[in-house]
């Protein structure tokens, strides 16, 4: 006993000499990137390596800022990850000044999140500077905005929802080929009609579960829930709103796609791979009927795109998503985007704004509206008659603008958008009843916002 | 037992009155310590170090985002975990995972195959070794991709089983705890393998022949011979067995998520998903530690174990 006393007295300063030795090493080791030349750009790469779409609009923006620039250098750094592990990555990345890039993609639904975590710089002292931020419309700055009022972010565009259908499968089920559902109702019977008379099909995808993420969450359960009587949160009481006949609505509507077979093999429905399967294998290749899914749908068709599909515009149809009983005003959309962003521990943030600048001038701005199918946010690319008619369904998405929703732009919102793809998920496998999943969401909701709920 | 004492030798013995003498002995044991220090230093940096601030982060309720500062919250997150259906969940999941797949699959099959090789011809000896242990060599990442490729629906585990017109299934779906079961014993089986033969070979062979000379049978020179003589190595093979199949992460992880639902979400994909896709990071590193405290259970069990004598 004593011999070790004695030895752990002898071992303890040399140790810890070497441990002090070691951690000076590392850290002046592993070199962080801030070199003042090189501007590092994250965003998500698609899980699927042909779809290469925002990668390529980057490199695009990249060869026009490098010989604006001379010597300067933009290093992309493309996140290959389903969308819930790219923001892990991207959130783990600005955690540190030795792994944070210069300027990052940010989903508008995180960026609140992301704001009080204290990871982003507000942006107000290069916006003052420029012209071009009183182009773009207050929704869409409001949407990149923190709670003090400061703007944090540069949105690239805005998209909205509807239901897709494969107009050939409709004639071959002897449907209608302009397709106008008035109700939930109307468009189950449909995809039941599909299963019947063209069973080797998938009539209907809504996205679903924790591996669909954000997709599922917003495409899939927010477009029915914000048909119903009930929103998910309740602005004037400022609190989330829990135990809501249409929260319970909504997860039966998803239970009968799945439990009905409507939708695609739910070992499927629940694999990461989903959102990229739907454009790219899916619907090209007419394996699906109907996709309830975003504007933005379409950019994997084009030239640019992961699954180039010529003949899209005359095969597919748009319809709005009807509201549960048809009520006013009978349809219903959620909007979203992406916004570009400057990380608190960017290196080099002046010369990061002026890659946001080159990005947005009003050609590249117009040039990425196109190449990703988005929703013009500024009015000067929106009276552009090269925007305007360059995709055939831009005016149907854009009219939806009207009555679309927003997601409750607060901090805890990611965490509550993952209590609901677990509700989802537990009526998509048959684990739990509509209610049970419900009753399970509201418990969680509950500890998430620290009781801020209320009942309906 | 024997019976001859061994009296304890002085604790230390000093140098009549030598303060130097004393001193020279301590430069002594220090510069005796010199070697090891490289090692010990790294061993605290990378991992007293982190599972340090592990343990502190448990305490906290930090956010991987939505949160200006985080704060102490006591054992809240305990009591938490303790009242989560979804940890209990995941606390039985993990039971379920390494019982099968570790202690009776990759133990029990790593030793028959090792018992089986003994007997074996060099060929068979060589080649089966190398096929079990590819398995072992390959990266779990890899391992992963290649049995959700092998178990999925339209997998080759489902080509073979059409085509010998036997049922199909869809086991990632209908049972991915016993899919990823069988992940790990794949994976895992070639390092009992190596033990046991190792162990194996090291009984002497006059003992099971004086045995069989005494007319012990098969089972009985198993069970009263070799078991008792390769105890050991059993019990280490079991705990390290054990401990590795209890924080396997990337298997699952790329065969199923965790899911359907919560039907393959052990406590190492439950404290993954709840720091980083939930943004936890508190609670999440709060089950990491209790995550510990159940490896550190089997390991007092096995070292208990190994510590008896025959």
């Amino acid at each position: 006993m004593a011999e070790e006393v004695l030895l752990v007295r002898a071992i303890v300063p040399l140790t810890l000499t070497v441990a002090a030795a070691l951690a000076v090493g590392t850290l002046t080791g592993c070199g962080t990137t801030d070199d003042p030349d090189v501007i590092e750009v994250a965003f998500q790469k698609d899980t699927n390596n042909q779809v290469t779409v925002r990668e390529d609009y980057v490199e695009y923006v990249a060869k026009q800022f490098e010989k604006a620039y001379p010597g300067k250098e933009v290093k992309p750094v493309p996140i290959q990850a389903s969308q819930d592990d790219y923001y892990t990555k991207i959130q783990v990345m600005m955690r540190s000044p030795n792994t944070a890039p210069d300027v990052v993609y940010e989903d508008s639904f995180l960026i609140r999140s992301d704001i009080e975590a204290g990871y982003l710089q507000p942006l107000d002292r290069y916006l003052e500077d420029w012209d071009d931020w009183s182009e773009y419309q207050d929704a869409a700055k409001e949407a990149t905005q923190g709670p003090n009022g400061g703007t944090y972010g540069v949105p690239d565009g805005t998209d909205t929802r509807g239901l897709w259908y494969n107009k050939k499968i409709f004639e071959k089920a002897g449907l209608p080929t302009d397709w106008k559902p008035r109700t939930w109702d109307d468009v189950l019977k449909t995809a039941r009609t599909i299963k019947k008379r063209v069973p080797e099909v998938i009539p209907f995808n809504v996205f679903t579960g924790k591996a669909a993420g954000e997709a599922a969450a917003m495409q899939g359960f927010e477009m029915l829930l914000y048909g119903t009587e009930d929103p998910l949160y309740d602005k004037q009481r400022e609190k989330w709103i829990i135990g809501s006949e249409g929260f319970e609505d909504s997860l039966r509507f998803v239970e009968s796609v799945y439990s009905e077979k409507l939708g695609p093999p739910v070992s499927e429905a629940l694999s990461p791979n989903i959102q990229t399967q739907v454009p790219t294998e899916y619907l090209p290749e007419g394996k699906l009927a109907i996709a309830l899914d975003g504007s933005f749908l379409s950019q994997q068709w084009l030239k640019t795109g992961g699954k180039p599909w010529p003949e899209w515009s005359e095969t597919m149809g748009v319809t709005p998503m009807p509201t549960q009983h048809g009520a006013a005003p009978g349809k219903v959309s959620m909007s979203g985007g992406w916004a570009w962003s400057i990380p608190e521990h960017s290196g080099n943030p002046d010369l990061a704004w002026k890659l946001i600048e080159t990005m947005q001038t009003p050609k590249n701005a117009r040039e990425w509206y196109l190449r990703g199918s988005q929703i013009s946010v500024r009015d000067d690319v929106s009276e552009d008659p090269e925007y305007q008619k360059s995709l055939p369904r831009t005016e149907f998405f854009t009219d939806l603008v009207d009555v679309s929703h927003y997601r409750p732009a607060l901090p805890v919102y990611p965490q509550v958008s993952t209590a609901i793809t677990e509700a989802m998920e537990q009526v998509t496998t048959g684990d739990s009843s509509p209610r049970e999943a419900a009753a399970a969401y509201d418990k969680q909701v509950r500890s998430i916002t620290d009781g801020a709920v209320t009942k309906r | 037992m024997s019976t001859v004492k061994v009296t304890a030798p002085p604790e230390r013995r000093e140098a009549p009155g030598s303060e130097r003498a004393r001193r020279r002995a301590n430069g002594g044991r220090y510069w005796r310590w010199l070697p090891v220090a490289p090692a010990t230093a790294l061993m605290l940096l990378f991992l007293a170090g982190p599972i340090g601030y592990c343990a502190y982060l448990a305490f906290t309720d930090m956010q991987l985002t939505g949160q200006a500062t985080s704060s102490f919250v006591g054992l809240e997150n305990f009591r938490r975990a303790f009242q989560d259906s979804d940890f209990l969940n995941a606390v039985v999941l993990t039971l379920v995972f390494t019982l099968l797949s570790s202690i009776v699959g990759q133990n029990t099959l790593g030793l028959l195959l090792a018992g089986l090789m003994q007997r074996a011809s060099k060929a068979v000896r060589s080649v089966t070794g190398a096929v079990v242990i590819c398995a072992w060599v390959v990266p779990e990442i890899v391992a992963g991709f290649l049995l959700y490729t092998f178990f999925h629906k339209e997998g080759t585990l489902n080509s073979i089983l059409d085509w010998l017109h036997l049922p199909s299934q869809n086991w990632l779906y209908t049972l991915p705890i016993l899919a990823v079961s069988f992940a790990n014993i794949w994976r895992g089986t070639a390092f009992s393998m190596l033990i046991y033969s190792a162990a194996l070979s090291e009984i002497p062979t006059e003992v099971s022949e004086s045995a069989q000379v005494d007319g012990a049978n098969g089972i009985k020179r198993i069970w009263y011979i070799t078991l008792p003589m390769i105890r050991r190595s059993i019990g280490t093979n079991l705990m390290l067995n054990t401990l590795q199949t209890l924080s396997v992460f990337g298997l699952i992880w790329a065969m199923t998520r965790g899911g359907p639902g919560n039907r393959s979400t052990t406590l190492p994909v439950f404290m993954y998903d709840q720091a980083f896709n939930k943004a936890l990071i508190g609670y999440g590193t709060a089950v990491a530690l209790l995550l510990l405290v159940v490896g550190a259970l089997f390991s007092l069990v096995y070292l208990r174990l190994m510590r008896e004598e025959v």
